[in-house]
């Protein structure tokens, strides 16, 4: 049997399934989208550009217009931990063109501290209403690490100074799935980091619920929209990674698609930033660029509507979305053979586990050593 | 009768986690309010014993709304350590990309996050598009997004939003409170500019990300210079840059430069407005290179809002106090020298108008920001305090763009000293940015014509001490980055971040910061729903990730932390 027969036969019953529940909305998308000028045109094409990027055939581009329009049964609840609000930042970035975040506020955009107009007790008593209101059916999406050291008291919450540990476990509790945005969500992020001075986890670490990583920092729009339409099409978590990762975005390795990957082959790297080989858009790796060992669609989705991503501005990729990237990544723009960290080599050394494709990298660092030793035979040889 | 107590927990629309609480007479006019950070991280704690050109990438996840101005901080206060001197390419791709973040941010802040404190949004419900559309032409002789058309359309989205009961996040807000001064037709044109300002804010982003690589959280600085070298060298990428900043700067002039405007007329009595500057001295840095020749803005501070005179910043006289913070400490102490133990006290049970809480004990320590200050006195830093400054300064940019601000509205001097005058002040660094943000362009383009390095090589010595700081501005005013390097690493790392000099609690001599300071005397409709303290501290600009980091130059090992793992 045709795999995809069978994900489409679900996606149909999960858009059955979505239909018979009460709208919490009377006007349906379709309207919506007519009355703000969108024409059907566009939203294909938007809902073309979703299916391809879930790394589906396009005969699935009519299931995302039709679960898209869906939408708007799935209230959303956005909490905010130990994090810097970039996430939520890279996710106002949203356009597909606008359909995404048109699509999103139509989500039904419950409890989200950064944009919401009530503060205080009328928004905590958002919270609660949503989280009773929707128990069951609500996505809870979380930015920031947990901090779990001094009984989670590193951040409190609320006129009653609830821990953000218990805020998260409670609304985990009834939630129909949870998505960790972002690095810190997902592993601990930067405060995580060598030596976790406040104990911060990712959001897994704290539930018993399953939850699926978006990791990244932060992760492009792309990848918290395309993130939620998987779930809203399917109803079911994604294919993961070892991670939780979903596969569709975080199946290669940014190194896969790289457009300086030709250098690579051809053993060109940037010796120096600012070099004649930075101009001429050579390979970063011995940059410290994290490519080869990251996990992510940087190199084909980019950010901010396509517009650039950091290999192709010049500097190596820092490998933000995978585990513990601070302390097994760094120094950052060192190639990973030559570790300087002073006081985190115990951190350092637990590079190995770390590390999803231990042989391809291997295979890919004995490439590249025997190129280190190429170019450098060939400088030896220029010298003398 | 006894004070009441109010607890705002959370402050929504700013970064981070913010609790405002303040006490109120019988007329329910603030008598004293706290100020409380509820969130630590400790990322100096974790850059300790890191290469030093990890510092920008790492102090970077401080903030993710000034997104760049931490990654640059780290990056510049390694280079003035290690004395190395970037490319003036470098320099000017820098200070371009700071003019980019700032027409993001200060757009975003005052459509998005203070935006609702002065537009009531069902009140535009009931607005006259036709008249509304006219109307806007008293603010500019250009209008942008209010057509007839537009402001219909606007006018009948939000309507099925709020016929239904289903309003996502405008949900039980303050809708209807009598401070809310717009017309039902301005309330619509502001409401118009809302909606297009989250287009232009993707549009501003996309700008930013051309010389940034993304946005947040750009990647293309390191300590010697930048790495974007094939972005400047385009002229491509140059002219995308242009198009996208005409497309930025003209919403600016259009849109908030009119709606402040409009704001100024229709809150120009609205005495909840007109308090909100308890601390009137007002400390500001150098920023904005436009060429060899010229920063936009200079440095310097002022007292009791004396504009007659601008002193000199001695930045030893810089000092942070923890008395009523969560750090152990019984003096102030000067970043260098600084020490810090977390010593968290909570929260205690209290009784407040919306019921029984856990409250402040103002006696004791009640947040995890530190409360600096500037040679013993507190400091008000941001966009005000950049435009007091420099107008005292004589900058002449700035006093041109002052006055005739002050002309248009009708308004005097003083009321920059206000809420409304920093909201005011915000918008005119904005535009006086994105007016010259094309000199800084202009610069990079006529020195690439004959110079086209980025980089400037250098050499750590492991055998070397090193120390050096990056004082400079963010989009939320002053901003300091300290390092040490021993060793070939990170010995210490501390940043004193403007929400801290504004945020920071009362200090030993019992003299509080700015926000607290600028809630005193404020009057308040219903104690309930205080919309008036968030349009104060909104005004602002709160940025708490920014401020909760802070941690100690000494950065004390792990041991000293009373670490109970659930």
């Amino acid at each position: 049997m045709n795999g995809f027969d069978a994900l489409y036969a679900k996606a149909q019953e999960r858009i059955a399934v979505l239909s018979s529940l009460p709208s919490t909305k009377e006007e349906s998308v379709e309207q919506m989208l007519e009355k703000r000028g969108i024409e059907r045109r566009d939203f294909m094409k938007w809902a073309a550009a979703i299916t391809a990027m879930l790394a589906l055939p396009s005969q699935f581009t009519p299931l995302f217009a039709q679960a898209a329009k869906l939408a708007d049964r799935l209230p959303l609840i956005w909490l905010h931990m130990a994090e810097c609000t970039g996430c939520s930042e890279s996710l106002i970035r949203s356009d597909a063109p606008t359909i995404d975040s048109l699509i999103f506020d139509y989500i039904s955009l419950e409890y989200h501290e950064t944009l919401m107009a009530a503060a205080g007790w009328q928004a905590e008593a958002n919270l609660e209403n949503a989280m009773k209101t929707y128990a069951g059916r609500y996505i809870l999406l979380v930015e920031g690490g947990v901090p779990t050291a001094m009984n989670g008291q590193f951040l409190t919450l609320g006129a009653q100074a609830k821990t953000g540990l218990s805020l998260v476990q409670e609304a985990a509790s009834n939630a129909a799935a949870i998505f960790s945005i972002g690095t810190c969500a997902s592993f601990g992020g930067i405060q995580a980091a060598a030596p976790n001075p406040t104990g911060a986890k990712g959001v897994d670490k704290v539930v018993k619920q399953p939850v699926i990583n978006v990791p990244g920092c932060p992760p492009s729009a792309e990848n918290i929209v395309g993130t939620l339409m998987h779930f809203l099409l399917f109803g079911t978590l994604p294919a993961l990674d070892l991670y939780s990762r979903p596969k569709w975005a975080y199946g290669n390795r940014i190194h896969d698609h790289c457009e300086r990957r030709g250098h690579f082959d051809a053993g060109e790297f940037v010796e120096s930033f600012g070099d004649d080989g930075a101009k001429d858009g050579w390979c970063l790796y011995k940059q410290g660029c994290k490519g080869p060992y990251t996990f992510n669609n940087c190199s084909t989705e980019r950010f901010n509507q396509h517009t650039h991503w950091p290999i192709g501005a010049g500097h190596g990729c820092m490998g933000c979305s995978e585990p513990n990237f601070w302390d097994t990544m760094g120094p950052l723009e060192k190639p990973l053979q030559s570790h300087l960290i002073m006081g985190l080599n115990s951190t350092v050394d637990k590079i190995g586990t770390t590390l999803l494709t231990a042989t391809v990298i291997g295979i890919g660092a004995h490439a590249v050593a025997s190129l280190f030793m190429n170019s450098k035979e060939e400088k030896e040889e220029k010298e003398s | 009768m006894a004070n009441q107590r109010v607890v705002i927990d959370p402050i929504t629309r700013i970064e981070g986690h913010l609790r405002i609480e303040v006490e109120i007479d019988e007329n329910n006019v603030v008598q004293k309010a706290y100020s409380s950070s509820t969130l630590w991280r400790g990322i100096e704690l974790i850059l300790k014993g890191r290469d030093p050109r990890d510092a920008g990438l790492m102090a970077q996840r401080i903030c993710g709304v000034c997104t760049y101005s931490h990654y640059k901080a780290g990056v510049e206060a390694v280079e003035d350590a290690l004395g190395v001197e970037p490319p003036y390419n470098a320099k000017l791709v820098r200070s371009l990309l700071n003019e980019s973040l700032y027409m993001h941010d200060h757009v975003v802040h005052f459509y998005h996050l203070h935006g609702l404190d002065w537009v009531d949004i069902v009140s535009a419900l009931s607005a006259d598009p036709k008249k509304a559309s006219e109307l806007a032409f008293k603010y500019t002789d250009l209008p942008i997004a209010t057509g007839t058309d537009e402001l219909t359309a606007v006018q009948q989205r939000v309507k099925g939003f709020v016929a239904k009961g289903q309003m996502g996040p405008f949900a039980n807000a303050y809708w209807g409170n009598k401070t809310y001064k717009f017309s039902p037709e301005q309330n619509l044109i502001a409401l118009s500019h809302y909606l297009k300002a989250l287009e232009i804010q993707r549009v501003a982003a996309q700008m930013f990300a051309i010389f940034g690589a993304k946005q947040p959280h750009p990647q293309s600085l390191v300590v010697g210079g930048v790495t974007c070298v094939r972005d400047i060298l385009s002229p491509t990428r140059l002219v995308e840059w242009k198009s996208k900043y005409e497309i930025v700067k003209d919403f600016i002039e259009r849109a908030y430069y009119a709606d402040i405007v409009m704001a100024a007329e229709a809150y120009g009595t609205e005495a909840s407005v007109l308090g909100g500057v308890g601390v009137k001295n007002f400390l500001t840095a150098d920023a904005f290179l436009l060429s060899h020749t010229e920063n936009l803005f200079q440095s310097g501070y002022i007292k009791n809002g004396d504009i007659s005179k601008v002193y000199d910043i001695d930045e030893m006289k810089i000092e942070e106090d923890v008395t009523h913070a969560w750090y152990k400490g019984d003096k102030p102490l000067q970043p260098y020298d600084g020490v810090t133990e977390q010593n968290y006290t909570g929260f205690i049970d209290g009784d407040t108008v919306n019921g029984k809480a856990k409250v402040i004990n103002p006696k004791d320590k009640y947040t995890w920001v530190k409360a600096p200050r500037y040679d013993k006195s507190p400091m008000e830093v941001g966009p005000l305090a950049c435009l007091l400054v420099n107008y005292a300064h004589g900058n002449a940019k700035v006093q041109k763009e002052v006055n005739d601000f002050l002309k248009r509205t009708g308004l005097p001097v003083a009321a920059l000293f206000t809420t409304l005058g920093r909201t005011a002040a915000r918008m005119l660094q904005t535009k006086l940015i994105a007016d010259n943000a094309i000199i800084t362009f202009n610069t990079l383009v006529e020195n690439i014509k004959t110079d086209d390095t980025t980089y400037t090589k250098f050499e750590i010595d492991p055998d070397k001490e090193y120390k050096g700081r990056f004082i400079g501005e963010a989009p939320r005013g002053t901003l300091s980055h300290w390092v040490r390097i021993k060793n070939g690493v990170i010995e210490n790392y501390q940043a004193v971040v403007p929400t801290t000099w504004n945020a920071g609690p009362m200090d030993a001599n019992g003299e509080v910061g700015p926000y607290e300071a600028s809630l005193v005397g404020l009057k308040l409709e219903d104690p309930t729903k205080p919309l008036e303290v968030l349009r104060v501290i909104h005004s602002f600009d709160p940025c708490m990730a920014c401020s909760v980091h802070v941690m100690d130059l000494k950065g004390k090992e792990i041991s000293t932390f009373k670490v109970n793992p659930l």
